[in-house]
């Protein structure tokens, strides 16, 4: 690598304080560059301990029982295509999918009309226990869902929600108010005052101003409550496995535990098959990687 | 981007900065239909399925119950004290707060290594920084998964390469003494990226003005890091081992598809404990009793820490 890619060089070397007080260039330059090994060595090795496992798993896919014995890491000796064929031209992978995808946006929508609903109100008026709500809603941050999972299955039982869609999505939605409602306000709170005086002069009412200024402006914050949202129910493991108990509605987390279930010991099938699961996964995540990066640990800090 | 530059919508820096309720005289206008018509569906929402079940939790602790009909059969404090005699509840609680050290002493150490090396402006950083963030985007269950054939005895790439050296590798999983500890190396190789993108959003908040002075000064890169890097961070870390410990206390989706809590328990956590031993048999007083003592955990510590360590934060 060269040295104008250090960060010593790329900061000082650019400024006048740089000029002044570069090392003399031997030395410097020398340990610049066993640094700069040193930190490539660090992050390649880390690299290779995250991907290892995943490579291995995508491969793993292609072998035949016997070869994933012989050799789990290298290249199959030969590709066994009718691995992953097989389960992309069955109905159960397609199906598991569409049901996730089906939770995953029945739970954002819920969470994004509700949420921003409330923290409109939180954002904008002061009434009678406004403080206290804003407080209440806090509350969800702090347990997991698993803490009250028993009475959630009674409740949806009693409601005649068990083993439908809306029985995991009220419950998810319900744990994701928790974050979404106090990110929306403190983003509608700052958002400029004169907004709402220019629309009250033109004669609009809060209802008017929230669906015609507040929520079109509030686009990042809307995007950032749905990321999270969506990749918690994509996810979502536990909730799905109490409250549902028909296979054909499985999302795909509990699929890929059904399929591991049935075929044992036959790793490469089901490691094709955990491949193709985690595929929607990967290929989202890097096609928008900026956006669930920021919007998973900003969606975080704030909580 | 930082938080506070995410929050602050583009031109509304410098002008518009009123903040607060809106003046007086428009208070009045429409407020009580807002209010009424606003804040229901997400207060009715989470009432009934967040705090509710919370309260029943503690109710239904109370009963013997097996789910069907009312809860009938009051049994007092019996399921605590069932609890306390259950030996299984001690091996998760130590395995979960074995879990919360790793967070904290290897897991958010590593991540800070790591994140002071990817924000330098080297070559490839933005690709290495995807690439430890991405274990976090998987599910917890394929996670699980590929980690249970990493560890596979027959097919896993831990034996395969043990044996390459020429040694036999135990069955990592199958083994009471060390299925926790193969489970811990799932979570560090989970989590870390998310702490570490918490550190990279934290350190390019840092005037790097500091930096410059300090080199003037002919300051050592050790020396930077302690009095520049870690006092201006400190609040990310905070929130960095706030998230390990509630996230390590709620640990259930990585271990079910690894060893389901076995071998015999060893590797059992507080909720697959109460999966378990409370749902999979339809315990629900005793099932409760543990949400109801694991909340108590949750609650206490996020307190807690919020009073003393976060308070200014």
């Amino acid at each position: 690598m060269t040295d104008a890619a250090l960060p010593d060089a790329a900061v000082g070397g650019t400024s006048w304080h740089g000029q002044a007080t570069r090392r003399p260039a031997g030395s410097g330059r020398k340990r610049a560059r066993r640094a700069n090994l040193l930190t490539y060595t660090v992050l390649i090795v880390v690299a290779a301990i995250i991907l290892v496992p995943l490579v291995a798993t995508a491969l793993g896919g292609f072998k035949t029982l016997g070869g994933l014995r012989a050799n789990p890491f290298g290249l199959p000796t030969e590709w066994i295509w009718s691995n992953y064929w097989d389960i992309l031209a069955s109905a159960r992978y397609w199906r598991m999918l569409g049901n996730s995808l089906i939770i995953a946006t029945l739970t954002v929508s819920l969470v994004l009309a509700t949420a921003s609903m409330a923290a409109f109100t939180f954002a904008h008026l002061r009434f009678f226990g406004s403080g206290f709500l804003l407080n209440y809603f806090l509350i969800g941050l702090m347990f997991p869902a698993a803490t009250a999972i028993l009475p959630i299955f009674i409740r949806i039982r009693d409601l005649g929600l068990l083993d439908s869609y809306f029985g995991v999505v009220l419950p998810q939605a319900a744990f994701g108010l928790g974050l979404s409602v106090p990110l929306m306000r403190n983003y509608f709170k700052s958002m400029p005052h004169e907004l709402f005086d220019a629309a009250f002069v033109d004669g609009c009412g809060y209802a008017q101003y929230f669906w015609h200024v507040t929520l079109p402006l509030a686009r990042p914050i809307l995007a950032t409550v749905g990321t999270v949202s969506f990749v918690s129910s994509w996810n979502n493991y536990l909730l799905p496995l109490i409250l549902l108990n028909t296979e054909t509605r499985y999302p795909w987390p509990l699929g890929i535990m059904v399929y591991q279930g049935e075929f044992g010991t036959d790793w490469q099938l089901i490691l094709a098959f955990v491949t193709l699961t985690i595929l929607p996964t990967i290929i989202v995540f890097f096609a928008a990687q900026k956006h669930i990066v920021a919007g998973l640990t900003s969606g975080a800090v704030k909580g | 981007m930082s938080l506070a530059a995410r929050l602050r919508p583009a031109g509304g820096a410098t002008i518009g900065r009123r903040r607060g309720t809106l003046s007086t005289a428009r208070r009045q206008f429409g407020v009580a239909p807002v209010v009424f018509l606003f804040l229901p569906p997400a207060l009715l929402l989470f009432t009934v399925f967040v705090v509710l079940p919370i309260g029943e939790a503690g109710w239904y602790s109370l009963f013997n119950w097996n789910g069907y009909g009312a809860p009938t059969e009051f049994v007092g404090l019996h399921n605590y004290e069932l609890l306390w005699r259950t030996p299984v509840f001690f091996t998760a609680l130590t395995n979960n707060l074995l879990i919360i050290a790793v967070s904290i002493l290897v897991q958010i150490p590593l991540a800070l290594c790591l994140a002071t090396l990817v924000s330098n402006r080297i070559a490839g950083a933005v690709t290495f920084r995807l690439i430890f963030f991405l274990p976090y985007v998987l599910a917890d269950v394929a996670a699980g998964l590929i980690w249970r054939f990493v560890y596979d005895g027959d097919y896993g790439l831990v034996a395969a390469a043990a044996s390459l050296v020429g040694v036999q590798a135990p069955y990592l999983l199958a083994e009471r003494g060390l299925a926790i500890y193969a489970i811990l190396v799932v979570v560090v190789w989970k989590y870390f990226g998310f702490h570490m993108m918490l550190f990279v959003a934290g350190l390019q908040t840092i005037d790097p003005s500091y930096y410059e002075a300090a080199e003037i000064d002919g300051a050592t890169r050790f020396q930077k890091f302690r009095s520049i890097t870690l006092p201006l961070l400190a609040p990310t870390l905070r929130l960095s081992v706030f998230f390990s410990v509630i996230g390590s206390l709620q640990l259930f989706d990585l271990v079910m598809p690894m060893t389901g809590g076995g071998p015999s328990n060893s590797s059992q956590t507080m909720v697959t404990f109460l999966y378990s031993f409370g749902i999979t048999r339809m315990r629900i007083g005793f099932g409760s009793a543990i949400g109801v003592v694991l909340f108590a955990i949750c609650v206490l510590f996020a307190f807690g820490y919020k009073r003393t360590l976060m308070r200014h934060d």
